[in-house]
């Protein structure tokens, strides 16, 4: 396997002024990357996740080559993005969710057209490629229409489209899901699915929606602060962090608040007692089944596996 | 190499006419004012004959290389001043991830027809000066009758790239670049006569704008430089230009590394 992207100690410092009285202003650096270690090798669908100002943006933008580091290393398809830019813009597709790569006043189809002539793609791969967007994303609708009378919905289909056309080597996608409605969000994913599938794209993704991360990315690699604090299964991160399954049960009497249970732990009573959420740590359902058989009156029981958010959320909060 | 450029300018030039009337409203607007300003500068010459030592078909001279150049540099490259917009709202990260110069792209991108009146103006006022003026012919006069409007196209050019470039470091940079820029283009009208002390040698040596007009045009009437700069001096406004071109070149590609985009 090659590494298609590689980081090495990948940093960038941005200097902030602050008023501080009238005329005088203080200096200080935000490290909004500080020593960024990556690898990301063929085929590989990257989730690339972290709290707000994480800095997940900020190594996107040194990858594609709009920003350059302030220290490190950073290769992608064997080129170093700054000094070799416009080799390198032939070889990626990017989408940024809040920003269009898409011409404002023009069509979409005309949009698409006069992308193969800036990348300078021969129209029968324009054409097949297109075609196979068009038929994912369901293009047609609003092919016609121009792009500032788009939906946010459309138009991320449209962007998502722009960004293959030329059939890149690395897809880039900063927030590609962001506002989308369930279907448009399942449209997508149902795109980078396919995609994945096909294995000849690698792709890192950036979300704020974990959901996006569960269906697609094997691979999770979470920053914060500018650093990475995990790298690997979304399994390996529920490990890490000893997510605990559930088991919620409903109940005919009300919840004996005394009651006893080594190894489980009782986080919610709800419906005046008659719905208790138990977390299992050092014990087993069926144990846990065991126990409450024989001292309260089960009426009904599901078990929960641990949930993506929770393990998230309880790293962010764990800083 | 330039194909995919005029894609996008003639995209850029659709998109402008969709919105039909206020294009032809502008169009119109800006043919007016172009001809009212040919109207001001006859007047101007026919009432004030002598400037600096110069009487008023010489000026014309000046004049008419500079009125061709600076609307010829300005619609080229005039609209890169708009990179201060794309740098402050971090649309320049759309034109850094295609495969095509960052300049090149703003320059089409931008690219506004309404400024093609003021250089046909320019290129009328140069013949006319061409013709009323006390040009001495001679086989390297007429090499630089066309190198020099063409030079003082480039340096302002130059100018203008220069002049963008400043948002990359500075982003509330705001107007500053236009007033060096249109500073210029009056300075160049003027015979370098008229200045005088450090001013004059900052600006009219220092920074080369002697070159763009003032100099090629003595040149053509067989005119020493009162100033006292040699004669061959006068005929290097195409290196001076060339020279510009490239500091303004390193400009860019020096400010590109700077650029930081925006946080969202
Ligand atoms: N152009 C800039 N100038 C100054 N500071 C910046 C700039 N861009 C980003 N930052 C800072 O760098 C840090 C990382 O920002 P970045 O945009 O990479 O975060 P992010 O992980 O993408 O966050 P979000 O999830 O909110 O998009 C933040 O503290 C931000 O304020
Ligand atoms: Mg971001």
């Amino acid at each position: 396997m090659t590494a298609v992207i590689k980081t090495s100690a990948l940093r960038k410092d941005f200097t902030v002024w602050h008023k501080t009285g009238r005329l005088r202003r203080q200096r200080r650096v935000v490290s909004a990357v500080d020593g960024v270690d990556l690898t990301v090798t063929e085929g590989e669908l990257l989730g690339y996740i972290g709290p707000n100002g994480a800095g997940k943006s900020t190594t996107l933008k040194m990858m594609t080559g709009i920003l350059s580091p302030s220290g490190g290393q950073v290769s992608v398809c064997g080129l170093t993005p700054v000094p070799q830019r416009t080799t390198l813009a032939l070889r990626i597709g990017v989408v940024f969710g809040q920003r269009s790569q898409l011409w404002w006043d023009l069509p979409l189809s005309e949009s698409f057209s006069l992308l193969r002539h800036v990348y300078r793609v021969p129209a029968a791969d324009h054409a097949a490629r297109l075609r196979r967007c068009r038929e994912l994303l369901d293009l047609d609708a609003f092919l016609a229409t121009p792009v500032r009378q788009l939906s946010l919905g459309q138009r991320m289909r449209g962007e998502l489209t722009a960004a293959l056309l030329h059939g890149p080597k690395v897809l880039f996608l900063d927030e590609p899901t962001i506002g989308l409605d369930v279907l448009s969000k399942q449209a997508v994913r149902g795109f980078l699915a396919e995609l994945d599938a096909r294995g000849d794209t690698t792709v890192v993704l950036t979300t704020h929606d974990l959901a996006d991360i569960e269906k697609l990315c094997r691979r999770l690699v979470v920053i914060d602060h500018g650093r990475v604090v995990h790298d690997g299964t979304v399994a390996q991160l529920h490990a890490a962090y000893r997510s605990r399954r559930r088991v919620v049960v409903d109940l005919d009497a009300p919840w004996p608040a005394d009651l006893v249970l080594p190894g489980a732990s009782v986080e919610r009573v709800e419906a005046d007692g008659l719905r208790v959420t138990i977390a299992l740590e050092d014990t087993t359902a069926g144990e846990l089944l065991g126990r409450l058989a024989g001292s309260v009156a089960l009426r009904d029981l599901s078990v929960r596996e641990p949930e993506i958010d929770d393990v998230i959320a309880r790293l962010y909060a764990g800083r | 190499m330039v194909e995919p450029y005029l894609r996008l300018l003639v995209a850029q030039v659709r998109g402008q006419t969709q919105y039909r009337a206020s294009f032809v409203v502008e169009l119109v607007f800006s043919t007016l004012m172009t001809a009212l300003d040919v109207v001001t500068v006859f007047v101007i010459f026919s009432v004030n004959d002598r400037l600096g030592g110069f009487g008023g078909t010489e000026v014309l001279m000046i004049v008419g290389i500079a009125a061709f150049g600076f609307p010829a540099a300005d619609l080229v490259v005039g609209n890169v001043e708009r990179l201060r917009v794309y740098v402050r709202t971090g649309l320049l990260d759309a034109v850094l991830v295609r495969p095509l110069s960052a300049l090149g792209q703003l320059v089409a991108m931008d690219f506004s027809v309404r400024r093609a009146g003021r250089v046909v103006q320019g290129t009328a006022l140069y013949v006319v000066a061409l013709v009323v003026a006390p040009v001495v012919w001679s086989p390297g006069a007429v090499v630089l009758v066309v190198l020099a409007p063409l030079s003082a196209t480039v340096f302002f050019g130059a100018i203008f790239v220069v002049g963008a470039t400043v948002a990359f470091w500075w982003i509330e940079s705001g107007e500053i670049a236009n007033a060096f820029t249109y500073g210029g283009r009056d300075f160049t009208s003027y015979p370098m006569t008229v200045f005088s002390g450090l001013f004059r040698r900052v600006f009219a040596y220092g920074l080369g704008f002697a070159f763009v007009a003032y100099l090629p045009a003595l040149a053509l009437l067989g005119r020493s430089d009162p100033i006292g700069a040699p004669d061959w001096l006068r005929w290097c406004s195409p290196l001076v230009a060339l020279f510009a071109a490239g500091v303004a070149a390193l400009f860019w590609r020096t400010g590109i590394r700077h650029y930081r985009s925006t946080g969202s």
